[in-house]
């Protein structure tokens, strides 16, 4: 079992959770972010003065997911991410000690 | 007393007053959130402490018997004598105790609109001693030399409409002087400092422009052809300056920014103020065109100076109220208004040197009496939070309460 982290732009969300879908994957976490890599921040005007704003905001996806279906889920967001301009974002893999299903009390992968 | 010059000057009272509330929200939209509500509370509570010193002592300090020239003085304190019988020297088709909550309204509004250049680091104790200080020994006596009866810088010819000097220019030298004395906000030039809620600026903004109309409409103290010329002058240059300052940015900066349009009608009204019952309309426009230009250029010297005024209350009203004070001087017009003067392009001089000494001695006064009071005070009872209290915001250390939750 593996943790897929994916940090894309907010516009490519509803993108990359139909293409998701589209390859049977049944859920997924996701949460709003800030942060910044080499994109860095962006300028703000207020008033003629130029702020830097360090953080931008991103989405965060987390899908767990068996470890046969990594590689697939990985091209599927790659694909549907990517606008080829900087800022696109990351995809991080953590391997999954455990998963339980809290209704039921299922584990492993009966409980994704 | 007139009906209708009555109704009018109700009216314009009530849209002045909301001007402070407006202000409050205009002010409060540019700092950090966790500033807003000690923002709003540095104009809201104005509304209190500047009517009741207005009653007791203000409005007879600033229009009651002339002492010399430069002050009323006592005898019409907590309003004696002060009646709905019209007074034979003000407003003279109204009730006087009209004219005493109409002027009451002004009296509050330009106090709170020196917060703003001290903001997010006054304590409110502090705050309200200065207000109160200020309102006595700067409002009251600039007031009664330009408005009131017997003032010297009236004898010398000065003009002012509706307070490009008495509001507006006191009030910028003010924050001039608080900026100054208090130092800019704990990590100036290293933090970002930026709004935190636009549209309540937007809100404010509207507001603001609304009660304009009564605050310089309602300056002709009747329903009058002054009145319309002054309502009509007022929007122009609101517009203009709205114009001038988003076409400034756009050309300077790239984009054209709500808080710079915001800030260019600002302008323009603040500084049509002095001039609007006293132009046409075509130098309504120029001088809102002016005002956006003028105070564009003040607001970014700022930076330059590393001066933390922090909404900009010198380079928008002080600038402004100063320029449209000069160039009253420039624009006026005897046909336009048959009561007023002709300025320099109606072939008038020496009224542009009246409004030069009117800035000269309001400006200089009004620095060195508001540098002494801020030192008083702070000296006394100390005008900045503790460094803590800064970084826990205004909303928590002063008022035990949180805007957002």
């Amino acid at each position: 079992m593996k943790k897929v982290e994916a940090i894309i732009k907010p516009f490519k969300l509803d993108e990359v959770k139909d293409a998701l879908n589209g390859i049977g994957i049944k859920g997924m976490t996701v949460t709003e972010v800030k942060g910044y890599g080499r994109q860095k921040g962006h300028t703000e005007i207020y008033r003629g003065a130029e702020y830097v704003v360090d953080f931008i905001p991103k989405i965060k996806l987390e899908i767990i997911v068996e470890d046969h279906l990594v590689d697939q889920v990985i091209d599927t967001i790659v694909a549907a991410a990517r606008t080829g301009k900087i800022g696109d974002g990351k995809i991080f893999v953590q391997p999954v000690e455990r998963v339980v299903r809290v209704r039921t009390g299922e584990t492993g992968s009966e409980a994704v | 007393m007139n009906s209708a010059d009555t109704a009018f000057i109700l009216a314009a009272a009530g849209l002045v007053l909301l001007m402070t509330p407006g202000l409050a929200l205009f002010y409060a939209g540019m700092v950090r959130s966790k500033n807003t509500l000690g923002t709003i509370m540095q104009s809201l509570i104005l509304i209190s402490l500047i009517s009741l010193e207005w009653v007791y002592i203000g409005y007879s300090m600033a229009f009651g018997p002339d002492v010399g020239g430069v002050i009323g003085d006592l005898s019409w304190a907590a309003l004696r004598g002060v009646t709905i019988a019209p007074s034979d020297t003000y407003a003279t088709t109204i009730p006087q105790v009209l004219f005493m909550v109409y002027q009451c309204m002004f009296a509050i509004i330009t106090p709170a609109l020196i917060a703003g250049a001290f903001a997010e680091r006054v304590r409110f104790p502090a705050f309200v001693v200065f207000s109160l200080l200020w309102a006595v020994l700067v409002y009251n006596p600039v007031c009664h030399w330009i408005w009131g009866s017997g003032g010297w810088l009236a004898k010398l010819g000065v003009l002012d409409f509706a307070g490009g000097l008495v509001v507006h220019a006191t009030c910028g030298v003010a924050a001039l002087a608080a900026v100054m004395v208090i130092g800019p906000r704990r990590g100036y030039g290293q933090t970002n400092f930026m709004p935190h809620n636009l549209p309540m600026t937007m809100l404010g903004t509207g507001l603001l422009w609304f009660g304009w109309f009564g605050f310089n409409g309602g300056s002709a103290l009747a329903a009058n052809e002054v009145a319309v010329t002054a309502f009509v002058s007022t929007h122009l240059a609101g517009m203009a300056g709205m114009a001038m300052w988003t076409v400034m940015e756009w050309i300077k900066l790239g984009k054209p920014t709500t808080l710079g349009a915001a800030s260019g009608a600002i302008s323009g009204l603040a500084t049509i103020t002095p001039a609007a019952g006293f132009v046409g309309p075509n130098a309504a426009i120029a001088i809102g065109l002016v005002a956006g230009v003028v105070c564009y250029l003040a607001v970014n010297l700022k930076s330059r100076w590393k001066f933390d005024d922090s909404l900009d209350v010198v380079g928008i009203h002080g600038v402004g109220g100063v320029t449209g004070t000069i160039l009253l001087g420039v624009f006026a017009s005897k046909t336009v208004n048959p009561g007023g003067v002709d300025g320099l392009l109606a072939g008038n001089g020496a009224q542009l040197v009246s409004q030069m000494i009117g800035v000269v001695a309001v400006c200089g006064y009004a620095f060195v009496v508001s540098w002494v009071i801020l030192k008083a005070v702070h000296a006394i009872m100390g005008l900045r939070i503790s460094e803590e209290a800064e970084h826990q915001g205004l909303d928590y250390t002063e008022h035990s309460e949180t805007a957002y939750n």
